[in-house]
């Protein structure tokens, strides 16, 4: 088997559709969005161009999750934290674009800040205001995050529930630490109120759908990124680890090395899906920390297929608008279905939606050529 | 490993009992006799108030200490008329009245049978008037005969409010209670008195000594006073040995917090190990991730709540039924779970793990609807509530004391349960070995039906025990989950004696970093603690030996 280069990732069948797909229905919400006067019946709302891009912030996460849990095994339960934690630079960053616009009106400080009684910024504040820090934050605080506990983790050969457990608690203190109004982040209400990005109002349509935009090709590069892990001989390796890490480790691999590289880029690559959802939801607070969003994530996942990449941000999709459609229609009820959901696809489905249309398309292949033979010799007679 | 933790709870166990057994040692003491009958002869009490309409406030007083002096049950009513303004001096007949306003007139009323007498306008009868020093002559006459009192409440009462009096006839009165006083708690408080009284003797030895007494003396005005004879005594041997007593006095205070934070760490630690002692069974024993196993704690909670709905004139005994209950609900719930989800995901934890999750939120949800999201709250009985007050400084809370007890009784009873019954026999040997426990008879499905269901029948259990403690509500469950994996997994997982261990040790350190960290920054400082530790030793405090470690 030939191992893909970055090239070939870009150019397989599985990643020239998947972006095709991508690119033409971020296109179509676009030019519907644009074209379209507001009484049409073809114009798709800038509510809905903001709904989209939080979806597909969400399926960049799920991406992220698939890498690590689909193809290593390792279940994250403290996904949540990186994405929130990338969601937090980004909302700094935000946060610091305010300037004298806020409810105080004060320059230097924000709302908050100015609310506690604090006189001065916190360092850690400080270079936020360059969109250029704040993007290596994005990139750096989650990987980082990632790589110590992962080093730790995986050196001491932690695996299968108890490193759910403890990634759980680890999102679980960092929800907790992010509460307290004296960590400096806003506590409770989080950052908000958030104004322009790099010079562009929130509140334009054109900048939701700039979003829109920026979401979809990072989710493309992320997916193309992705593909050429699974397929490189790194990711063969990771495989191994996942299918039976003491034979990888006795073979001669440092399985450890591997899950750690993979630990690291899936959370920055959740640094990232943060960093985009905040500037379109206009809010990050410590909620986004709570372990069930976490295992939430986990059941996006679960749905959509593991270790198919694209199964990932099918289910992210499916499962993010059903919720959408449920929380409108009958709130009580959407929480009977997730767990329902969560159930029954560990039970009855556990190679979720993707599994199920791949197990039943030579079936369903078979039988629509048979029905189209039928038809011509029907035609025919 | 287990012998040691045992010797240790029994170390924990025996002086509480000891204890106990003293604190209902003296309950003999009803020898007492009213030490002031000393007129022989009782005058009439119209007589005695007479005085009273007089305008000199000498004459009065001696009125009032006469009255005192009546062995009458209406002598406090009386006296407490008078501090109240009640006792009238009615002009026309020129006697002492009892009086009452009604629509600007007066309602009088015999002093000693309380009987109407007239009604008479605003201007005929005039309130008796007293000063401060007649009000306090008339509440150290009052304090004087509840020290004498049959009630002992009421004599720690009296003697209590006598802290800090210098009136001679009280201290004389004191001192002479203090020889026939027979309630340790009474006592102490007359000793603190006198001894707080000595302080301000002419004769510096007598002080000296009552500086060295009160030096273990822990009643909170002690201190203020010692602190006082610090700052106004001239004699430096006087002000050296108050500085001693007061160091004493801190070491003490200071001591007791410390076993006061144990204590709190104790019952943080019991409602941790009722909490997880469940869990310890369902993953410890059979590898089972059960997410669920907090709602199953709130379903426990909720049964209480409906119990005591149920019966809504008995909360003094329907804990008693709460608790089978709750660990029946509970139960069933467990086993039902196991038959339908867990059953068919044995040997991939992962997946079990997310089924699990999405029951507990079907349940949570479930809850939500039936009993609407906001909390309910379970009334206390009486018996739990209060404080065994030990010393000024130091008490312990009834709930919290009976939790610990009600969390050791669990454990012990369910240690009981897996080592010396068939049942607990049959669920090691599928827990070491499911093949050859199959081979040899034992029917491996129901025996894992069984061991989940009691492991969710005592979560139920833990739900009863922290109605008490917390409000039900649907999250109740929530905020246990990841704390009652967090001691499973620090102790070993599959040994209950490492849950045990974990969870107190958890609880007391929990409690000793709040004061220093704030009370979110202790429970952030112990997960990060256990992340860590985890990191160094993945298999827990006491980890399993053996084959059945290795899978």
């Amino acid at each position: 088997m030939r191992h893909s280069t970055f090239k070939t990732a870009l150019t397989d069948r599985t990643a020239r559709h998947f972006i095709g797909v991508l690119f033409a229905a971020t296109l179509l919400a676009v030019l519907c969005n644009q074209l379209f006067p507001a009484d049409s019946a073809l114009h798709v709302s800038s509510y809905t161009i903001t709904l989209m891009g939080k979806y597909l912030c969400y399926a960049l996460l799920a991406l992220a999750l698939d890498l690590v849990w689909g193809y290593c095994g390792i279940l994250s339960l403290g996904h949540g934290a990186f994405f929130a934690l990338g969601g937090y630079a980004m909302g700094m960053y935000l946060m610091r674009q305010i300037g004298d616009r806020g409810v105080y009106g004060n320059p230097t400080l924000p709302d908050f800040m100015v609310f506690l009684n604090w006189k001065e910024l916190p360092w850690y504040w400080h270079g936020v205001d360059h969109f250029w820090f704040a993007a290596l934050l994005i990139l750096l605080v989650p990987g980082l995050l990632a790589f110590v506990f992962g080093w730790l983790a995986f050196r001491s050969r932690v695996t299968g529930v108890y490193l759910s457990i403890i990634t759980q608690a680890l999102t679980y203190a960092l929800m907790l630490a992010f509460f307290r109004n004296e960590l400096g982040f806003g506590g409770n209400n989080g950052l908000t109120d958030f104004k322009d990005l790099l010079g562009f109002s929130l509140q334009a349509d054109s900048t939701r759908v700039g979003l829109l935009i920026a979401s979809a090709v990072a989710l493309a590069v992320a997916f193309v990124l992705c593909r050429w892990i699974t397929g490189s001989k790194l990711g063969r390796v990771v495989l191994a680890v996942r299918d039976a890490e003491s034979r990888a480790r006795f073979v001669g691999y440092r399985t450890e090395h591997y899950k750690l590289w993979v630990f690291t880029v899936s959370a920055i690559l959740a640094g990232i899906a943060g960093a985009l959802y905040v500037p379109q939801v206009g809010i990050i607070n410590p909620g986004e920390f709570s372990p069930l969003n976490s295992i939430e994530l986990v059941v996006w996942v679960a749905v959509g297929g593991r270790a198919t990449l694209y199964g990932a941000v099918i289910g992210a999709i499916v499962v993010n608008y059903g919720k959408t459609v449920f929380t409108g229609l009958m709130p009580e009820a959407w929480l009977f279905a997730l767990g329902g959901l969560f159930v029954l696809v560990t039970v009855f489905m556990p190679q979720g939606l993707t599994g199920v249309v791949q197990q039943n398309w030579p079936k369903l292949k078979a039988r629509l050529s048979r029905n189209t033979d039928q038809e011509t010799s029907n035609d025919c007679a | 490993m287990g012998h040691r933790i045992c010797r240790l709870a029994f170390a924990l166990l025996l002086p509480w009992l000891c204890s106990l057994a003293w604190a209902e040692a003296p309950k003999n003491s009803t020898t007492i006799e009213s030490a002031t009958t000393a007129d022989p002869a009782p005058r009439d009490l119209h007589t005695i108030l007479q005085p009273l309409t007089e305008r000199s406030f000498d004459k009065k007083e001696a009125a009032i200490r006469q009255l005192a002096e009546q062995d009458s049950p209406r002598v406090v009513p009386l006296l407490n008329a008078l501090m109240d303004r009640d006792l009238l001096h009615w002009k026309d007949q020129d006697r002492i009245v009892l009086g009452k306003k009604v629509d600007g007139d007066w309602q009088l009323y015999d002093p000693v049978t309380e009987q109407p007498l007239a009604r008479v306008g605003r201007r005929d009868a005039r309130a008796v008037v007293i000063n401060n020093h007649l009000r306090t002559v008339i509440n150290n006459q009052l304090a004087l005969r509840s020290l004498n009192s049959k009630n002992s409440d009421e004599r720690y009462q009296a003697a209590n409010q006598l802290i800090g009096n210098l009136d001679p006839d009280m201290l004389a009165a004191l001192s002479q209670r203090r020889e026939v006083e027979t309630r340790s708690r009474v006592l102490d408080e007359i000793t603190t008195a006198l001894n707080i009284a000595a302080l301000h003797s002419d004769d510096l030895t007598t002080r000296l000594n009552a500086i060295d007494a009160l030096g273990s003396d822990l009643h909170p005005t002690v201190k203020n006073t010692l602190n006082q004879v610090l700052r106004q005594s001239d004699s430096e041997v006087e002000k050296a040995a108050a500085r001693k007593s007061i160091d004493r006095i801190e070491a003490r205070i200071e001591r007791f917090q410390t076993a006061d934070t144990i204590f709190f760490g104790l019952s943080l630690g019991s409602v941790l190990l009722l909490a997880a002692i469940g869990l310890a069974i369902t993953f410890g024993v059979m590898g089972v991730i059960n997410m669920a196993h907090g709602e199953l704690i709130m379903l426990g909670a909720y049964t209480t709540y409906v119990v005591q709905q149920l019966l809504p004139d008995s909360h003094e005994w329907s804990l008693i039924i709460a608790i089978p209950a709750a660990f029946l609900v509970s139960g069933l719930v467990g086993i039902l779970i196991e038959r339908f989800v867990i059953r068919y995901l044995y040997g991939r934890p992962l997946e079990t793990l997310l089924a699990t999750f999405g029951v507990s939120l079907i349940l949570q949800q479930a809850v939500r609807v039936i009993f609407s999201p906001l909390n309910r709250t379970v009334v206390t009985p009486d018996w739990m509530s209060g404080a065994w007050q030990i010393n000024p400084v130091f008490s312990l809370t009834f709930n919290r004391l009976y939790i610990i007890f009600f969390a050791l009784t669990v454990f012990l009873a369910l240690l009981t349960l897996l080592k010396k019954t068939r049942l607990g026999l049959q669920v090691r040997a599928v827990s070491q070995n499911r093949n050859t426990a199959r081979a040899l008879g034992i029917r491996s499905e129901r025996v894992n039906a069984l061991t989940f269901g009691l492991g969710s029948g005592i979560a139920g259990i833990a739900g009863v025990a922290l109605a008490q403690l917390t409000n039900v509500g649907p999250n109740l469950g929530q905020s246990y989950i990841i704390d009652s994996f967090m001691v499973v997994v620090f102790g070993g997982v599959g040994n209950l004696w490492g849950t045990l261990t974990a969870a107190f040790g958890l609880g007391i350190a929990n409690k000793f970093l709040e004061p220093v960290a704030g009370a979110v920054l202790a429970k952030i400082v112990v997960l990060v603690f256990i992340i860590l530790f985890i990191q160094r030793k993945p298999r827990g405090l006491f980890p399993q030996r053996g084959r059945a470690a290795e899978e």
